[in-house]
């Protein structure tokens, strides 16, 4: 990946796992963002942005000419850093997804609705204010609803960069037993400066330093005996 | 900087800053205080009786008992008048200049007399409405004005000179102690709350009557101009923002739409008149087959310039509001799968909808008040209220270019001086209006996304 003629993003090779958490882990400014934003396509919006090399999404490669970029976008989900929910009601908020593609009855989108808060963990909080604004919602509540809002189109793959930094450890909380449900039958990635946490929610954990995939590896493996001498030294510094 | 000087500085900007305020706010009230007062002297002032009588006769209202009660008293108080007129007349003849002057200022006064025929114009019909106006007439009967030459070292003095004293020994002569004596009798003074100056139509070229047909031209106007410049400014203003290459020409599109909003107005009028009139002559498509075809001013045209005026307006302030959407926003949306048309539609307007309002009412308050773009395009002095239909291909009197047009052009400009103030007040409480309602348009829609 290229930010003009910088490349953000190195020479990855990185195999994901269906069903699996996988967690990217590095020092700030190494590059996870960068990286998890070239798997939908969410790079095209900043200029000068671009990528070379391939990535594959059952077997589909992304950055093959003819891609549909908004239905890939509908296949990969995203939780961003900041819980970003819309100015509209909790309601609208989840049914937007299945509204633009084309879910009209009434009653189907409560269903879906519905069916993505619980899934979300939010349901119970929020079934008696539907239609009030979303961002009347505490910032772990936007957060859940962030992540319902991603699970109503139905997406293969979750990609979830630092959910949890801009929350509180109750929020947090909630938010990796979510992922733990999750596990299974979605496909999810995560990023995070949380160590515990990688090691708490992931099967596998990624290491990336300046731009670079450092290691990968099962997650109780990673953290145990890491190979690398730099992935030792950041996980214990980070520990120490 | 030492703490000393630094506070010594601080405090001299604050003072002027409350000086600067204080200035503004005292030139406001010098120019307000006047607009108001006299504009609301339209509306409510001490009428006469020939108030009522063209309320009754031209516009169909009034209360007919009231009316008639006050007519017999004033017939009545009238009555010697004319008798000491009559009885002058049979004694020194018709022909007689001193006598026709009379005669002229108390018509002005009174009206036409009873035996006399209907005269014309709906001016000469009726005696003075307002009593202030009706007292100038007084004074117009009572007194001659005459030049003082006398002093040469001075130009010519205006006196007045007793009109009486002409008039000494005739049977005219006892007429003016009268007049001035019976005046109220005469003409029946009342305070009156007349809303029909906002929503009658205008008689004899605002001699009496009201502003509806100016008030109506302006709000069709207005709401064309907005109707054209809205869509247009606010798909501008996307494409600017969201589609827009990174290249020199948009640059200069940029540099293009600033400099628009700083052209003088009247280089739009006459853009206007050449493109929309002469060139384009968009009125010429709605007119009847059988018409002469010429295409003159029209609502449209004038609808159309209006737009080009407040255009750039309308996309910078789209444009500010579009950018200042968070950027997560459109990411949010991005995400779950929608396309860049429907995030913008969906997400984008909606979040930019309180700033895109904003400056939607502003170029209204703008639109509504221009004068020099109408003049060429769409507004005439004197016409009456248009139905929706004509406003493709008449035009219409408003409310800027009235204002202008009777206090220079009008043959009887001093005697409507309410007329003026009432419209510029009228004008100045529309353009306020707007801007009210695109404070509590934004607050409203603000508070709604904010939750
Ligand atoms: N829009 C951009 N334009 C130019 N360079 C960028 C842009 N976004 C990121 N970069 C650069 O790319 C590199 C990787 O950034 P990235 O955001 O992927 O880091 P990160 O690992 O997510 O960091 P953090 O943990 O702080 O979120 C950094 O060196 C950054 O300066
Ligand atoms: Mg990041």
């Amino acid at each position: 990946m290229f930010y003009g003629d910088s490349a953000a993003v190195r020479d990855v090779t990185l195999g994901v796992p269906r069903g699996k958490v996988t967690a990217i882990i590095g020092p700030s400014g190494c590059g996870k963002s960068t990286l998890l934003r070239a798997i939908n396509r969410m790079n095209d919006l900043i200029r000068g942005c671009r990528a070379t090399g391939r990535l594959l999404l059952e077997g589909e490669d992304v950055y093959r000419p003819q891609i549909d970029v908004t239905a890939l976008r509908r296949r990969v989900g995203m939780v961003f850093q900041k819980p970003n929910p819309f100015p509209k009601s909790i309601f609208d908020n989840v049914a937007y997804g299945p509204r633009i593609h084309g879910v009209r009855s009434r009653s189907d989108l409560q269903g879906i609705v519905e069916q993505s808060l619980r899934r979300a963990a939010l349901w119970d909080e929020v079934k008696d204010r539907m239609r009030q604004n979303a961002l009347g919602l505490s910032g772990g509540q936007q957060q859940r609803l962030c992540i319902a809002r991603a699970l109503a189109v139905e997406p293969e793959l979750l990609l979830m960069d630092e959910p949890t930094s801009a929350l509180d450890p109750m929020a947090t909380d909630h938010i990796e037993n979510l992922i733990a449900e999750l596990r299974g039958t979605y496909t999810i990635i995560i990023v995070t400066h949380n160590m515990q946490q990688a090691a708490r929610v992931s099967d596998l954990t990624a290491f990336m330093y300046v731009g670079e995939l450092i290691e990968v590896g099962d997650t109780s493996g990673l953290f145990t005996k890491p190979v690398n001498q730099r992935t030792q030294d950041y996980i214990t510094g980070r520990f120490g | 900087m030492r703490l000393g000087t630094r506070k010594v500085v601080d405090r001299s900007f604050t003072g002027l800053g409350i000086f600067s305020i204080a200035l503004v706010s005292l030139a406001l009230v010098i120019l307000l205080t006047p607009i108001v007062v006299r504009g609301i002297g339209a509306v409510v002032f001490r009428a006469t009786i020939e108030h009522d009588r063209v309320l009754m006769e031209h516009f169909e209202r009034g209360n007919a008992s009231t009316f008639a009660a006050r007519n017999a008293t004033a017939i009545a108080a009238r009555a010697p008048v004319y008798e000491m007129l009559t009885a002058y007349e049979a004694q020194y003849g018709v022909d007689d200049f001193e006598l026709e002057e009379l005669r002229e200022a108390l018509q002005r006064l009174l009206g036409p007399a009873p035996d006399q025929s209907k005269p014309t114009l709906a001016r000469d019909q009726f005696g003075a409405t307002r009593w202030a106006q009706a007292q100038e007439a007084a004074h117009n009967v009572l007194y001659v004005q005459e030049w003082d030459y006398s002093d040469p070292t001075q130009f010519g003095v205006p006196v007045d000179v007793p009109r009486a004293k002409r008039f000494a020994g005739t049977p005219l002569e006892s007429l003016f102690p009268y007049v001035s004596e019976h005046l109220d009798e005469m003409l029946q003074p009342h305070w009156t709350l007349y809303w029909g100056f906002l929503l009658d139509d205008s008689l004899d070229a605002h001699m009496f009557g009201g502003i509806w047909a100016e008030i109506l031209g302006t709000l069709y106007l207005t709401i064309g101009a907005v109707l054209f410049a809205v869509p247009m400014g606010i798909i501008s203003a996307i494409y600017l923002v969201e589609y827009a290459p990174d290249h020199w020409l948009i640059g200069v599109l940029r540099s293009c739409i600033s400099t628009l909003a700083g052209v003088p107005s009247i280089v739009f009028g006459l853009f206007g008149l050449a493109f929309f009139i002469n060139t384009a002559q968009v009125s010429k498509y709605f007119m009847a087959a059988d018409s002469t075809g010429v295409s003159s001013k029209s609502i449209l045209a004038g609808s159309l310039t209006l737009a080009i005026l407040i255009l750039p307006v309308i996309i910078r302030a789209a444009e500010e509001a579009i950018r200042a959407v968070p950027r997560t926003y459109k990411e949010a949306a991005l995400s779950v799968g929608a396309g860049k048309w429907r995030t913008i539609l969906t997400v984008m307007l909606p979040a930019a909808l309180p700033g895109i309002l904003t400056g939607i009412v502003i170029s209204m308050g703008r639109a509504a008040g221009e004068t020099a773009p109408i003049i060429f395009t769409a507004a005439v002095s004197v016409g009456r209220p248009l139905e929706v239909w004509q406003t493709l291909t008449q035009p219409t009197p408003a409310l800027p270019w009235s204002v202008y047009n009777l206090c220079t052009e009008h043959t009887a400009a001093d005697e409507i001086r309410h007329v003026q103030y009432g419209m510029v007040l009228t004008l100045v409480v529309l353009v306020l209006l707007l801007n009210t309602a695109a404070i509590i348009l934004r607050a409203r829609v603000s508070r709604r996304l904010a939750g």
